[in-house]
């Protein structure tokens, strides 16, 4: 996967909580057996009509934002189906870096996996950022920092191990094959017992 | 040192442990279908990498299958999808129960179903309802593609160790309350992500009442309260739904297993991160109003208002649902008119559910403006069902009686909820569009599904019962 460290961008406020996989990425486009492609899908739903139109005032549709690489959201972003169609939908669309107070594990766990930083802020900092239009912010994760066009700074946490993954860009399978001994060992184990 | 099942299986699995990185966990059983499975086959080839243990994979379709007129798959895209997971299960040696054979369905009936998931065991899938497994005392998760990859190659995944959380239910269930109403209660109760970062342990006296296929319907929507993974410890009751399966050993080999899986179970004051409670007798039979699994009250309630809610996001969400759902604030559930009915999905298409419904709708004829189908959760469960009898019970009453899939659950085959309509589903997910784009979904019992198919709107299955008595 791509590696990321910066990324500056004007944010995309999706006010809302509770998202689920099923908004990101709709059933009916999961028959694929591609990776790639799914960005013309994302919030499928929400951004187009019955007439497959564009529902202006879906946040997705506004122009200011039609550029951006950073989703902002509310609380318990990406739950319900372990769908990997969802970050490859987000990734696809455009968006490296999601903001959200908290997220689905298994969501979380998967925006990792495909270079797609999710970045965790507390409930405040997000409103602050979901309230404002067209507000431009540099993400830097060497530093753990979201730094606003106004100079505010936001620090975030994450875990070190998926900080280097993300950084390096590593092929996590490549990584465990280096333990092939002890995976082997503990099957020996298993077998004994 | 008193342990929780949780402790004690994850400490068997550990393949190797270092200060700053999650632990490298052994995987015992992968299930596969054919949704989330082809982009992580496509990262073996490209990389021209094999199947660690592909003894321990076992993979079926479910998701996209059609549920008649299976002979010719017309949806171009699903049958390529479908024909791609047989080619791979092939190339890899993968097992497979293929769409005509007689142990396919969905994924999450069919493991317990076969013996494959027994307690102790770490159990992965491609989705998000493998916690159905954990009311076998095992740790079973959903995961995304890329970690079907990793433990397609490895089988291992790297994980930090979750947080564990005892949900208590005390006390005995009443009359008409099915485990599904448990589940339902809990996460409106507690909210849609409760169980974010934490496993899930149920215990508590109405727990250890409830039957394996009702304990399996409770741990089927940990994930729907933000767990990855919920689980039962095991006891006499699951030991005796093993006994003779398929995949697990017999005789003295039995014997010696069932006493090893009992022996998991969480120790007498054990420590978990977190402990709630609810009390049994305080629930009644659920439905939801919203477009999520925590907008759901007792059937004899009203919608709640707007100005129930504090926070303005919360307020701005009911809104919001009430809008998708075409229903008003402070309305009677039980006044919500339903056209559509579908009995089935990993929550409640066993043969237990099966029965559950006929016995509430034998004799008398589906509601005139409704359509209700019922779709067995696996062949077996559908040959079973025949040989009983139960399926004429559904076609003399106008159900339509289809083959095993995951089917209205969520939409991916020809089975769909028609825009603006109100359907009531045994299955586990409300949201916008899941069982059709615009389909207004109403998750409940299957008791509730089946007297809701007979009456055309939501009725409470005590009063629906005792007026049919």
């Amino acid at each position: 996967m791509e590696p990321i460290n910066e990324i500056t961008s004007v944010v995309t406020p999706l006010n809302q909580k509770n998202v689920d996989t099923d908004q990101i990425i709709s059933k009916e486009f999961l028959k694929r057996i591609e990776r790639t492609g799914f960005g013309k899908y994302l919030f499928y739903h929400w951004r187009f009509d019955a007439n497959d139109e564009p529902i202006k005032d879906f946040v997705l549709n506004d122009e200011r934002y039609k550029d951006s690489t950073i989703l902002v959201a509310h609380d318990n972003f990406g739950c319900g189906s372990s769908r990997e169609h969802a970050p490859w939908a987000i990734l696809d669309y455009g968006f490296r870096v999601v903001i959200a107070p908290s997220y689905a594990d298994i969501f979380y766990n998967n925006c990792m996996k495909n270079g797609i930083l999710p970045i965790t802020l507390s409930v405040d900092e997000v409103e602050s950022l979901l309230s404002k239009d067209s507000y431009d912010v540099a993400v830097n994760l060497e530093a753990q920092t979201v730094t606003g066009e106004d100079g505010v700074v936001y620090s975030f946490d994450i875990d070190p191990y998926q900080k280097q993954m993300l950084l390096n860009g590593w092929d996590e399978i490549s990584l465990t094959f280096q333990y092939d001994e002890q995976i082997t060992a503990y099957e020996q184990r298993q077998k004994a017992l | 040192m008193a342990k929780t099942i949780i402790e004690k299986i994850w400490e068997q699995h550990v393949v190797y442990e270092e200060e700053g990185k999650p632990d490298l966990l052994y995987i015992d059983l992968h299930l596969l279908h054919e949704v989330t499975s082809p982009q992580a086959f496509e990262g073996l080839r490209l990389n021209n990498r094999k199947v660690r243990r592909p003894d321990l994979c076992f993979a079926t379709m479910d998701h996209n299958v059609p549920t008649r007129n299976r002979e010719q798959i017309k949806d171009v895209i699903a049958r390529k999808q479908i024909s791609t997971l047989q080619e791979n299960c092939e190339e890899f040696g993968v097992p497979l129960a293929n769409m005509d054979h007689p142990d396919q369905g969905i994924v999450h009936i069919i493991g317990p179903e076969l013996g494959l998931t027994q307690p102790g065991k770490t159990i992965v899938c491609g989705d998000s309802h493998t916690s159905t497994h954990g009311a076998f005392g095992a740790i079973a998760f959903g995961i995304g593609t890329s970690e079907v990859e990793h433990v397609l190659s490895t089988q291992t995944l790297w994980q930090a160790k979750p947080k564990t959380m005892e949900i208590k239910v005390n006390g005995k269930l009443g009359y008409g309350v099915a485990a599904k109403d448990i589940i339902l209660a809990i996460i409106a109760k507690f909210g849609i992500d409760m169980g974010t970062g934490y496993i899930v342990e149920y215990t508590g006296e109405a727990i250890r009442d409830l039957t394996m296929e009702e304990r399996m319907t409770i741990c089927n929507m940990s994930i729907e309260a933000g767990a990855r993974a919920g689980l039962i410890s095991p006891d006499e009751t699951t030991v005796e739904f093993l006994r003779g399966r398929k995949h697990v050993p017999s005789g003295e080999a039995f014997e010696k297993e069932a006493a090893r899986w009992k022996a998991l179970a969480s120790d007498e004051g054990a420590v978990y991160d977190k402990t709630v409670e609810i009390s049994a007798d305080e629930i009644e039979p659920f439905v939801t109003w919203g477009t999520n699994p925590s907008m759901g009250s007792g059937v004899s309630n009203n919608i709640p208002y707007t100005t129930d809610f504090t926070e303005t996001s919360d307020q701005q969400a009911h809104e919001k649902a009430l809008a998708y759902m075409g229903l008003e604030q402070g309305m009677p559930l039980e006044d919500i008119q339903i056209s559509n009915v579908f009995i089935g999905s990993c929550t409640n298409a066993r043969l237990s559910d099966l029965k559950t419904a006929a016995k509430v709708i034998e004799g008398k004829k589906v509601h005139a403006n409704v359509t209700a189908i019922v779709v067995p959760g696996s062949q077996t469960v559908k040959k079973q069902a025949e040989q009983e009898g139960i399926d004429k019970i559904f076609l003399n009453a106008g159900f339509e009686w289809r083959e095993s899939g995951c089917s209205m659950c969520l939409a991916m085959n020809e089975d769909v909820v028609p825009a603006g309509e109100h359907c009531a589903s045994t299955s586990n997910r409300n949201f916008e569009g899941r069982q059709g784009t615009g389909a207004r979904t109403h998750l409940m019992s299957p008791a509730m599904a089946a007297a809701a198919a007979i009456e055309g709107h939501i009725v409470d299955i005590r009063k629906f019962q005792v007026v049919n008595a």
